[in-house]
């Protein structure tokens, strides 16, 4: 297969995962979307690692899942923490920091 | 037959990402991004990256989808309004997704990208095993790697701190 094949499969997979930031107002579905864009990030290194022979875009795509982890986490904490304090869980109702 | 599993993972990737874009339920939403990931998985594989196709699963698809569901069975899977707050977006946020696939697409395919060896060089066989890439997280990009265990660490403070504090308010 060409590398050309997965580097659109990953633009089209970020895109997807744009629209669905762009749509959907549920902070869960939120993180959810933002795991697509970091994951089509991923198959971007390591398509392009495979295609120059160097295993350095794999570590890189190692690196970039270790912090989608602690965005998760971080994500979740917060979610977590507006359900026990009874605010709605919609990013429109949640604008008290917009100026 | 590379071709073939390419198409079913390229296929099962595009469906589960869909699948968390369009469920009106989050954890429909969550399962469909374990679909996602499996596929992923399939296509590093192919990608001969045996060590990010096995993390991959077990710390993506594994660990941090079982945090999602706990959390979504938590905070309970509410389904969102349908109203739209700012008028057409519904129909205004798929154009600019098409618009981003677009400007990507051509900004790839359209630079010098074609100019290299599409099929990659041919890899020897220990492209990518857990032994090759743990000798680089050791050697090469040990500060990287340091760097990031701390990061985990904070965002685990973080989450304690966040979530587990007494109702105040």
């Amino acid at each position: 297969m060409n590398v050309e094949w997965y580097v659109v499969l990953s633009s089209l997979l970020f895109a997807i995962g744009a629209t669905g930031i762009l749509i959907r107002r549920s902070p869960i579905v939120i993180l959810l979307c933002l795991e697509l864009m970091l994951n089509a990030g991923n198959l971007a290194l390591v398509a392009f690692s495979r295609m120059v022979g160097n295993q350095q875009g794999q570590v890189f795509a190692i690196v970039v899942m270790v912090v989608a982890a602690c965005e998760v986490v971080i994500g979740l904490g917060l979610i977590v923490a507006l359900f026990k304090r009874r605010l709605p869980l919609d990013v429109d109702a949640l604008k008290e920091l917009r100026g | 037959m590379e071709a073939v599993l390419f198409f079913a993972a390229a296929l099962g990737a595009l469906g589960g990402a869909i699948g968390v874009v369009a469920m009106r339920n989050p954890f429909y939403g969550v399962l469909a991004l374990i679909v996602h990931l499996f596929s992923l998985a399939v296509l590093f594989l192919l990608l001969t990256a045996a060590f990010v196709a096995a993390a991959q699963v077990v710390v993506y698809a594994g660990a941090v989808m079982v945090l999602y569901a706990f959390v979504v069975a938590y905070v309970g899977g509410e389904e969102e309004p349908s109203f739209d707050p700012i008028p057409g977006q519904r129909f205004l946020a798929p154009l600019l997704g098409a618009a981003l696939f677009i400007e990507l697409s051509i900004a790839v395919l359209g630079s010098s990208l074609t100019a290299l060896s599409t099929h990659g060089p041919d890899v020897s066989a220990g492209f990518g095993n857990p032994a090759a890439i743990g000798k680089l997280l050791l050697e090469r990009f040990l500060l990287p790697f340091e760097a990031s265990s701390i990061l985990l660490l904070l965002a685990a403070v973080g989450a304690v701190v966040l979530a587990a504090r007494r109702d105040t308010a």
